[in-house]
């Protein structure tokens, strides 16, 4: 089984030299003008859109992080409990 | 079930968070065994520790304390050496960990058979109190990193509340051998690879009651060494 770096490896080597072929092909062998035009661009394009979500993927799981305030609250009623009930139980806190 | 309870200086803290387990197995009918790992606190810790032991029986709280600050991964091992549970816990010792989690990871790890059971903080109702933006956006911000990178098939890699087969945590143990934040991302990511299953429960992780919260740079360095390091060899 691969690392994930070397999947990451392959893949990148896999799409970048089926980029490389078609956009960066000699004369003879070149894909027609529209393709072309669409291909070239198309590493950096991804790259942006990629950050792009990555950054309204964040935004979004920061804006929706749950706050557990009812967590809290209770929380502090069981240390108040426990406090109580070891004390009477002969506990030096 | 081997609830294990590694502690540095949680004088305060120690025997409230017993004190709830107690309660909370004792209310759910489930038997259970808290081994308490303590690394030559300085503070007390082991005092509390064996006071709590007359008060709850020795065959209920069970000390393991080390000599002095040795690393969470062998406090697991040393820890499950004399575990008599089928099932592990674990969990931190400082209240951010409620109990009251632990029969909803036995419910759902007898609904699925899982091998492990992650408390996640991130789906569900799961969540955090006392954190300011910018730790939740370092803590958003980090684990989508780690999902990009490593695809775990679990959301929350750095939360170290847990439940375990016994077996498989011994397992893990013996190939995990990372530090910190990292060593928990570990065990997930060996977990997987390993085939064993993970079902998650959501929790919510209520900051430090007493005491200090530490992540520093260093700390976000050496979890970006760690995040690198899981993605270039597993």
């Amino acid at each position: 089984t691969m690392t994930k770096l070397g999947q990451w490896l392959c893949g990148l080597a896999l799409l970048g030299s089926a980029w490389a072929a078609l956009a960066l092909a000699p004369p003879g062998l070149q894909p027609p003008a529209p393709l072309r035009q669409a291909l070239l661009p198309l590493p950096i394009y991804l790259l942006v859109v990629f950050g792009c979500y990555s950054l309204a993927t964040v935004g979004y799981r920061l804006a929706t992080f749950n706050d557990c305030e009812e967590a809290a609250a209770e929380l502090q009623e069981h240390i108040r409990a426990a406090r109580a009930d070891l004390r009477r139980r002969g506990l030096r806190l | 079930l081997s609830v294990l309870l590694p502690t540095y200086n949680e004088r305060d803290n120690l025997p409230l968070v017993v004190w709830m387990l107690v309660r909370t197995f004792r209310d759910s009918g489930i038997d259970f065994e808290i081994i308490i790992i303590d690394d030559g606190s300085p503070d007390g810790t082991q005092e509390v520790a064996e006071q709590l032991e007359k008060l709850y029986g020795s065959d209920k709280i069970l000390l393991r304390p080390r000599a002095r600050k040795l690393g969470l991964g062998t406090a697991y091992i040393h820890g499950m050496k004399h575990a008599t549970g089928n099932f592990i816990v674990i969990m931190d010792a400082d209240l951010s960990h409620h109990p009251k989690f632990i029969p909803e990871f036995i419910r759902k790890q007898k609904e699925g058979n899982f091998d492990i059971v992650s408390g996640t903080r991130y789906k569900g109702n799961g969540g955090v109190y006392g954190w300011d933006l910018k730790r939740k956006l370092i803590s958003r911000g980090a684990n989508f990193l780690t999902q990009v990178l490593l695809r775990p098939g679990a959301s929350d890699l750095t939360g170290s509340f847990r439940l375990y087969r016994k077996e498989v945590l011994q397992k893990l143990m013996e190939k995990c051998v990372s530090k910190g934040y990292v060593f928990q991302m570990e065990m997930i990511v060996r977990a997987r690879q390993l085939g064993y299953t993970i079902g998650e429960v959501p929790i919510s992780f209520v900051d430090r009651v007493y005491g200090e919260s530490k992540l520093g740079g260093n700390e976000i360095v050496s979890f970006l060494k760690g995040l690198l390091t899981l993605f270039a060899t597993t």
